[in-house]
């Protein structure tokens, strides 16, 4: 909403400038959100002395002038006239002005090779005089120099943003009140009107009674005899200064009333009107051609404006073409109505049309300002363009609906924090415009009409708590007091994981929640996507169902900028359905490139799948899960490389799932179309990390070490090679789970002497004896035991 | 035994005259080997007179005492210039770099949501979390924001069916209306997370991140949102002081209704907070609105409270100089590993929040 302080001073009596106003209407909630001159651009125009002028090295008739403009240094302008002399107070224009004649927005531009930073002005430049010849003359001092050379030009303006709940306050006669009951000023009466309306309305209005009718109340005003023109200038630069384009006198005065008072109000040229005027619901297929010039084509039940002929306009919201005004208008109807903010809102939002009537009535008109719009209307309709006026109709009516609201004092201060006198409370709701009714401590408040907004004693408290000020509020420290622990054990475990991942030397991005469908579907095992009905983009169309598709993208954007050794994670939903609950916890990890690159020191090599694995078990070991209770398989999603990936599950093959780890599949890198030799990544499902309803410290066993010293024996065989070096170590543990505290394979080999279809393994066996030192016909005894389980289960030999 | 200092000054000078390991060992043997001197020497002990003995005996026994030191301070200038010549071939440079490490980030987002969990956590806030994607009633609705109310145009919504029943959360204020169905009062709560709005520029990014702030009970005031908030912005931007301005607006779900400003100024081109006159708009908050309260089955005649809203982004650009907010979510590694955070650096009270 724009509105300056001239216009709120024909509803305002008050001493307070612009700023007061401004800082007054942002503290009671109608927030200003910013001041502008009208005509800002006539502020550029400055009084600047020429220094010293002398001739254009490279043309005769231009001229080179240091020109003094009051910022310090001087300014090098190319001057043409012939009047420009050392001395001569002048206007510069700096370069960005727009020169009024000629529109035309100055640029720092190279004359005859010279740079001209801005240009002095002729009188015909400046729209003054019609002398081109020579550059205008001042008669100033030193001390003008600088000064803005148009004076008072033209007023500010705020801009204001209307919360929703305010449509009283898109009128300024509503905003006049609300500065009025804050104390800066009185709110003036509406002047009295009277004309003489001596004829009867010659068009007849109804209101179909229909189910669903838009519309309750249609005002009108028949003027005959206008003679239709342009507005005066007072009303032009009101019309202007709201953003919107002088129409016709008719038409500004339509819209003037709209903003003074909220009120929107239509002019019909009443000739084109065929025979009568019926409100009704429109049927599905009626078309015709509004305002903005668009056709549109209604659906069944939009409130339509019609005659004998079909639709004339949408009520509250646009009117047609077809009975719209010109200049050459002899006859109007003048319309003030009242439309349910329901039906309006409907209806534009099907359209897609957003007009400012459409914009008031959706938020509720007063049904009361029926014939106070029509009487202002029609007064500087009768004063501008002369007629004769007939006589209101008003068809139709609305139900009263207001109602008495009860207002206990105590409750304010139990709300607010501060106590409120029943003569404050009072003096503050009947200046807002509502009635009171004391009796005894209670109130009886009925609101006025044009605040729909307030229809409860918490309504009530939020007005009188805003007109007192905010600032009364008073400030209760918080107690620090915790009943609940902040994080539960879920909430903990996501921290705990992302940092621990974030260690390991991931940088953590943070992407969308949605992504491209033909990268997710890489990455996806659901039967159908989740796609948005209105994504913002055909690249981020469907609810990601993994966090691979977004950190692949943007590992792509990284290494096409030649940073090609990355390690990025996020931490964060994915999704499995499309209703509320259906997500998952998830941390997706990837790294590509190099572990080492060009290192003196280190091999140069690629990540590879034991990096992504050590990556991937060692943050379940951090976030609380023993490596003993992980097993390792190779089982593996259609995304990785099938070979070289793995399942990280508790307890076993078949247990919940922890996390999946290894390269991503190679057809998926060629796809995405990445400038990488290897893709690794890991995910961790949070859910399914088993909540431990123990502290570490009940969980651990007691501190127990054994005096005897541990022994360590090596092993060698060659072993069919499906056998997995995790099924090794698995059987040779439960040899003797007491004894073996550790097996550990520290070579595996195939190739030269090694048969084909089988591999050599070495691995080391930890002893740890509890109640005596091992002898060596112990260690032997059961090293012989190792190897015969070794052999009999798979067929093993012993390597020699 | 005239000779015995002659026999002694011998054995000195022959100490002395070591220079290296060989003629250490030759001359060790010579002095205290089966038949070396001193061995000898003591041999002798038994023949003596009774008058002699007592004398050279002790003569003796410091002549072995002193031989012994000295052939050990030999052995010890040897180990030492071996190190020392050692030593002289061992130096390396340096300056060479290291073996590879990395080191990850944090998320600018995630670690200011840590500052500010650690913050509320100070003064008994809970966190709870509610999903992403919602339905109607939750994110609109049940805040007292029905359909066909204009308050619903502020914000552009991401929908999942035609039916429109199913949306991306525009806010987290649904997390207030699940926390409050599915226990029972006082509630004092927050609940961070991803939020969505179809919309896009430099200021604003289709997904962005909000705290929820919820606080019923008994006899919670308006007084007590103005201190909770001032407290907050006090501790997240780590001032002494600062300037703070309640404003009325308006949001369906709470009355009274304010936006938040912070007065800061610009100094040498950065933003500087707590001082100044200008204003900057970074919550909205109010306090709960009845119907609200009835949607979830509280009684508002005996609880009553204050919620508030603050967008997480735009807090840690703000506290961290940060201007494109789009450049949040774009993955650039260049970006994440300038703003991003140490993984060790979790914000804390004892701390300090951050360093």
């Amino acid at each position: 909403m724009i509105t300056s302080l001239s216009w709120l001073k024909n509803h305002l009596e008050t001493k307070a400038n612009l700023n007061q106003v401004a800082e007054r209407l942002t503290e009671i909630g109608l927030e200003v959100e910013n001041i502008k001159s009208s005509n800002e651009n006539l502020d550029n125009f400055i009084v600047c002395k020429v220094v010293k002028s002398q001739k254009h090295p490279n043309a005769d008739k231009l001229k080179l002038c240091d020109v003094d403009i009051g910022s310090g240094a001087l300014v090098k302008v190319v001057c043409g006239a012939q009047n420009a002399r050392d001395g001569l107070f002048a206007v510069y224009a700096p370069p960005g002005a727009v020169i009024p004649k000629t529109n035309m927005k100055l640029k720092i531009a190279k004359i005859r090779g010279i740079e001209s930073h801005g240009m002095l002005c002729s009188g015909y430049e400046l729209d003054e005089s019609s002398d081109k010849e020579g550059i205008i003359e001042l008669n100033k001092k030193e001390k003008n120099i600088g000064e803005k050379y148009f004076k008072n030009t033209g007023e500010k303006t705020m801009d204001i943003a209307i919360t929703p709940n305010r449509p009283d306050c898109l009128g300024v006669r509503g905003i006049a009140r609300d500065l009025a009951s804050s104390g800066l000023g009185r709110l003036k009466k509406q002047p009295l009107i009277k004309i003489n309306q001596k004829f009867k309305n010659p068009v007849k209005v109804s209101i179909r009674k229909e189910k669903g009718q838009g519309c309750a109340i249609f005002g009108s005003v028949y003027i005959r005899n206008v003679q239709n023109k342009e507005s005066p200038d007072w009303l032009k630069k009101r019309i202007i200064s709201l953003g919107l384009k002088p129409v016709s006198a008719i038409v500004d005065a339509t819209n003037y009333v709209m903003f003074d008072l909220n009120r929107p109000l239509h002019a019909y040229d009443a000739d084109k009107i065929n025979q009568e005027i019926i409100v009704r619901n429109s049927k599905k297929g009626e078309s015709f051609e509004a305002l903005d010039n668009k056709k549109y084509t209604l659906e069944n039940n939009m409130c339509a404006i019609t005659d004998k002929s079909g639709v004339l306009g949408l009520g509250g919201i646009i009117g047609g073409t077809r009975s719209g005004t010109e200049i050459s208008t002899k006859n109007i109807l003048l319309e003030s109505a009242y439309f349910f903010p329901s039906s309006t809102r409907k209806t534009s939002k099907i359209l897609n049309i957003d007009t400012d009537a459409k914009f008031r009535f959706e938020r509720g008109i007063d049904p009361d300002s029926i014939k106070l719009g029509l009487e202002l209307g029609m007064c500087m309709i009768l004063d501008m363009c002369g007629g004769e006026a007939s006589k209101f109709s008003i068809v139709g009516k609305l139900k009263d609906e207001r109602k008495m609201i009860d207002l206990e004092p105590e409750k304010f201060s139990k709300v607010i924090g501060f106590t409120i006198t029943s003569v404050e409370i009072k003096k503050i709701l009947t200046s807002l415009g509502c009635s009171l009714k004391t009796n005894g401590k209670k109130m009886k408040v009925l609101p006025p009409t044009w605040r729909p907004d307030i229809k409860e004693d918490i309504d009530l408290i939020e007005e009188l708590t805003r007109i007192k000020g905010y600032d009364k509020v008073p400030l209760i420290s918080p107690e620090k007091e915790n009943v609940k622990d902040t994080l539960n054990y879920r909430q903990k475990l996501f921290h705990f994981a992302q940092r621990s991942v974030a260690s390991k030397g991931y940088t953590e991005a943070v992407t969308w929640s949605f992504t491209d469908s033909k990268t997710n579907v890489l990455f996806s095992e659901l039967k159908s996507e989740i796609k948005l009905s209105n994504p913002i983009s055909t690249d981020l169309d469907v609810l990601r169902s993994s966090l691979y598709s977004n950190l692949i993208i943007g590992a792509k954007k990284n290494i096409h900028r030649n940073f090609e050794d990355l390690m990025l994670f996020e931490i964060g939903p994915v999704f499995k359905g499309n209703k509320p609950g259906e997500q998952l916890t998830m941390i997706g990890a990837i790294k590509t490139g190099k572990y080492s690159r060009k290192n003196w020191i280190e091999k140069e090599r690629n990540f590879d799948v034991f990096d992504i694995k050590n990556d991937a078990l060692r943050t379940l070991n951090e976030i609380g899960i023993d490596s003993s209770k992980i097993t390792v398989s190779n089982k593996s999603k259609k995304w990785y490389h099938p070979g070289r990936s793995g399942l990280l599950s508790l307890g076993s093959e078949s247990g919940l799932e922890l996390a999946y780890f290894g390269e991503i599949h190679p057809s998926i890198i060629k796809k995405l179309d990445l400038k990488a030799d290897n893709i690794l990544g890991f995910e961790i499902f949070l859910e399914n990390v088993p909540e431990s309803r123990k502290k570490i410290r009940e969980a651990k066993p007691q501190f127990a070490v054994s005096d005897y010293q541990k022994v360590i024996r090596d092993f060698a065989f060659v072993i069919d090679e499906k056998y997995s070096s995790g099924e090794i170590i698995n059987f040779v543990k439960k040899i003797d789970k007491d004894l073996i505290k550790n097996v550990k394979i520290f070579d595996v080999y195939q190739g030269e002497n090694i048969t084909p279809g089988k591999k050599s393994i070495a691995f080391s066996v930890t002893l740890e004896p509890k109640d005596k030192t091992l002898e060596e016909k112990d260690i032997d005894e059961i090293s012989k035991k190792i190897i015969s389980t070794v052999q009999e289960i798979t067929g093993a030999t012993l390597r020699t | 035994m005239e000779n015995f200092s002659q026999i002694e000054s011998d054995i000195l000078s022959k100490i002395k005259n070591i220079n290296d390991r060989k003629s250490y060992e030759s001359i060790k043997t010579e002095i205290f080997g089966k038949k070396g001197i001193i061995t000898e020497l003591f041999k002798k002990i038994g023949s003596l007179d009774q008058s002699q003995r007592k004398d050279f005996a002790s003569k003796l026994n410091s002549l072995k005492t002193k031989a012994t030191e000295l052939l050990e301070n030999k052995l010890e200038n040897f180990d030492q210039s071996e190190i020392n010549k050692k030593l002289k071939n061992e130096k390396i440079d340096v300056t060479l770099p290291g073996r590879t490490y990395f080191t990850g980030k944090i998320h600018p987002v995630s670690q200011v949501i840590d500052e500010v969990t650690s913050i509320f956590s100070e003064i008994g806030f809970s966190v709870e979390e509610g999903p992403d994607v919602e339905n109607e009633y939750y994110n609109f609705s049940a805040l007292n924001t029905p359909e066909n109310h204009p308050a619903r145009d502020m914000h552009d919504t991401f929908y999942l069916s035609n039916s429109k029943d199913l949306l991306l959360r525009t806010h987290t204020s649904p997390v207030q209306i699940r926390t409050m169905l599915k226990s029972k009062p006082p509630f004092k709560i927050i609940a961070p997370g991803r939020t969505y709005r179809h919309d896009s520029d430099q200021t604003h990014s289709p997904m962005f991140h909000q705290l929820e702030g919820l606080h019923i009970d008994k006899n919670i005031n308006m007084g007590h949102l103005k201190g909770c908030l001032y407290y907050f912005v006090k501790k997240f931007f780590e001032v002494e002081k600062v300037k703070i301005r309640f404003r009325p607006s308006h949001f369906p779900f709470t009355e009274p209704s304010a936006e938040v400003d912070i007065g800061y100024k610009i100094q040498d081109g950065k933003i500087k907070i707590g001082e100044g006159d200008k204003w900057l708009e970074i919550l909205g908050c109010g306090m709960v609105h009845p119907q609200v309260l009835k949607n979830v089955k509280v009684n508002p005649k005996q609880y009553q409270g204050y919620a508030f809203g603050v967008g997480i982004d735009r807090l840690a650009m703000l506290k961290y100089g940060i201007n494109d907010l789009r450049a949040f979510f774009e993955s650039d590694i260049r970006w994440l590993e300038f703003y991003g955070f140490d993984p060790l650096d979790v914000p804390t009270n004892y701390r300090g929040l951050s360093r």
